[in-house]
């Protein structure tokens, strides 16, 4: 296996006829942490759902491939059993789904896909409060609907608790940040990098430098109207926190 | 007791004139059986409510209130009288629920089961056993029995011309039943029956009630029960309403609940079974500040139907009454939910809420949806709505983008929006019982 994860080549994608993603190139290997920062609107949930693969957005151009093969040929369920996990934006709650049963059968989905015996629900419960204890979650979460009533913070928590579970080999953290304290900010940042391994990758995608802080990127990309302006190390990130977006947008222009 | 069979010459009703649903109305009523002469105190009840139907037709879709439920199908159906079923305990065992060893009534066919029926520990004072044994001991009893308003209505007058036992639970002032009491009716074969129930909770009293419907054999039998239930001055009925007939089976049933001041009825109704179901669900609250709670869930698949019409009446200040009422229907499959809710003048400072849920899963399914607010007071608050979805595609892709099959997440997401119906039931056996038939179902 290439120790490329991930390799997006002129990728142009619309919704409903309007065109989002318009010419967008990323390469993630193995063992990175790439963030990609931009104003809002500029295509970084739609990149990221288009990864998940989600049915709204309509690839029209260009290449994915995960770890050598053709990601848009798989359905969402095989993407994420192949090791692709999205923490999304704006979590769904879902009244009547009890957590914890969510959590075993996806554990248990992606087992099943790797040829082990799938958990019942006393084996699972063990590997579940071990990483509720890691997200200093409340146990209690896990006998609630999933998301339902959960604060902007604890959707987040719960977003990392699955990716915990799963261990993909990319995990894609789409504005994580957003809605959390600085104590939750840490202890999700930590619980980021305590899953981080030498053969997977992970791309967070913020907009506020502040996360960067505590988990270190190893590239930077700033993304405006549905491409790649700008990439460079982590040290652009502050860059982009001293001077803001303007002039990136600006160069570019210059530059176009 | 005498039996039968008068109906023989009624002949293939396959196009149904007026004419036809007239003679076929008769041969139903013409099944009735002699009342037992420890009911004869019931003979004016009964002849008014024979005279009620003696004249009248099986609806057709042409009234409103039948309109999308066609009855044609059970006109293709002839019922005999036959001797009433022998079964024994082993063919109930599966029905029975933990909580209620000794508070349980079986009515085998519309028939009273004393030997499956076990009262043992039920408070001094409370009855709970069948009419015919307990009118002797509560004679008050001919102050309640077919006295709700609505009784004219076809099929609720039918069981009224036609039962002929029936059960009865009578918890006394400010007694507080702990046990559940279980109404089991079981069907076994091809007949029709009128199961008929009275429950009284006095003053202060407070009782949980399960009604079920079950089968032991998937034939084309048609029940038409009716439940009465008084809820006297600050008195609290919890009550489960469980339908599960076979899927070739007729099932027109009445609940109809009257609420003296300060009472609380909670109900929950869920409807799995029948070819064609309908409940009629009517509470009358009749004093002030009542409070009303009916969640139902009814599921349909195939070509079945599944009707509920009910109605909320207040009629007095400070009343609450909230309702839920979820259908899950495919394949070909067809919902009915008609909910009158009726706040007059007098019934100021009230809250009312009725929403009506209902989750479509293929695209020849059909759910018709009518939810009818009359108010006539200022001074309440009213909410409705009424909504008629597929699943949401966000809701299939998160589970998807979680290694869920598409498939299996769509199963998830109908579990889960039958199961918060389901959760409300406080009887843990029949709760967790009805989680596993609704997984299956939804498998
Ligand atoms: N499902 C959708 N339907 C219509 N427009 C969409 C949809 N998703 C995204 N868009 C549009 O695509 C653009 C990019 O949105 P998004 O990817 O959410 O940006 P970002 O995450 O960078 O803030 C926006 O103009 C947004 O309105
Ligand atoms: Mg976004």
């Amino acid at each position: 296996m290439s120790d490329v994860i991930l390799s997006v080549k002129d990728l142009t994608a619309e919704v409903d006829g309007t065109p989002i993603l318009k010419g967008f190139n990323l390469e993630i290997k193995a063992g990175e942490i790439h963030a990609i920062m931009g104003p809002n609107g500029s295509g970084k949930s739609t990149f990221s759902k288009i990864l998940a693969g989600h049915p709204a957005y309509t690839v029209t151009g260009g290449e994915i491939v995960f770890q050598g093969q053709n990601l848009l040929e798989l359905e969402p369920d095989e993407r994420a059993k192949s090791g692709v996990f999205l923490a999304f934006q704006y979590p769904l709650e879902i009244p009547g789904v009890s957590n914890v049963d969510f959590l075993r059968v996806s554990y248990n989905a992606k087992r099943k896909h790797e040829g082990l015996d799938e958990l019942d629900a006393f084996d699972f419960d063990e590997v579940v409060r071990s990483k509720v204890t890691l997200l200093k979650m409340d146990p209690s979460f896990l006998n609630r609907s999933v998301n339902e009533g959960f604060s902007g913070g604890e959707k987040k928590r719960n977003e990392i608790l699955q990716m915990a579970l799963l261990e993909p080999s990319l995990g894609i953290l789409d504005e994580i940040d957003s809605g959390l304290d600085i104590d939750a900010l840490k202890v999700v940042a930590s619980s980021v990098n305590a899953l981080k391994k030498p053969e997977n990758a992970t791309l967070i995608i913020t907009h506020y430098q502040r996360l960067l802080n505590y988990i270190t990127p190893d590239f930077v990309h700033v993304m405006a109207n549905g491409r790649i302006l700008k990439s460079g190390g982590k040290d652009l990130a502050l860059e982009l926190e001293a001077k803001g977006y303007d002039w990136v947008l600006d160069s570019q222009a210059v530059g176009a | 007791m005498t039996i039968q069979s008068t109906l023989s010459d009624v002949g293939n009703l396959g196009v149904s004139t007026k004419v036809d649903r007239a003679a076929y109305l008769l041969g139903l009523l013409s099944l009735r059986s002699e009342l037992p002469s420890e009911l004869a105190g019931l003979k004016e009840i009964r002849d008014r409510a024979f005279s009620l139907v003696r004249d009248r037709a099986i609806p057709s879709t042409r009234e409103e209130e039948w309109r999308f439920t066609d009855l044609s199908g059970l006109l293709q159906v002839q019922f005999q009288n036959s001797a009433p079923s022998e079964i024994g305990f082993p063919q109930i065992e599966s029905f029975l629920l933990p909580e209620s060893t000794n508070s349980r009534l079986v009515f085998v066919d519309g028939v009273y089961a004393p030997a499956l029926s076990a009262v043992n520990d039920l408070p001094d004072g409370v009855l709970a056993g069948n009419l015919a044994a307990g009118v002797q001991l509560f004679p008050k009893l001919y102050e309640h029995l077919a006295l709700h308003p609505g009784g004219e209505e076809i099929f609720t007058a039918l069981n009224t011309a036609s039962f002929t036992d029936g059960a009865i639970v009578w918890v006394p002032k400010n007694q507080a039943i702990t046990p559940p009491i279980h109404l089991l009716f079981v069907s076994t074969r091809e007949a029709l029956c009128h199961p008929r129930a009275l429950v009284v909770a006095e003053t202060g009293s407070s009782v949980t009630l399960v009604e079920e419907y079950v089968c032991l054999a998937e034939g084309a039998y048609f029940t038409n029960p009716v439940t009465e239930i008084w809820l006297g001055e600050n008195a609290e009925v919890r009550h489960t309403r469980v339908q599960r007939d076979s899927v070739a089976a007729f099932h027109i049933g009445k609940t109809a609940v009257s609420q003296a001041r300060d009472s609380r009825y909670d109900c929950t109704t869920v409807s799995l079974g029948g070819k064609l179901s309908r409940h009629h669900l009517e509470v009358y609250q009749t004093g002030e500040q009542t409070d009303t709670k009916l969640n139902g869930l009814t599921i349909v698949d195939g070509d079945r139907l599944g009707d509920t019409h009910s109605l909320i009446a207040l009629s007095q200040p400070y009343g609450t009454a909230n309702q839920v009422n979820k259908t899950i229907v495919s394949d070909r499959a067809h919902a009915v939910f008609n909910g009158r809710v009726v706040v007059p003048k007098a019934a100021q400072l009230t809250n009312a809420a009725q929403l009506s849920r209902n989750l479509l899963l293929s695209p020849k399914a059909r759910v018709d949806t009518k939810p009818q607010l009359e108010i006539t007071a200022d001074n309440v608050k009213c909410a409705h709505g009424a909504t008629v979805s597929q699943l949401e595609d966000d809701e299939v892709f998160y589970l998807q983008s979680r290694g869920i099959e598409a498939d299996q997440a769509r199963k998830l997401l109908t579990y889960a929006f039958a199961i918060e119906v389901i959760d409300r039931i406080s009887v843990a056996s029949l709760r967790n019982a009805l989680t596993q038939l609704v997984r299956i179902q939804s498998a």
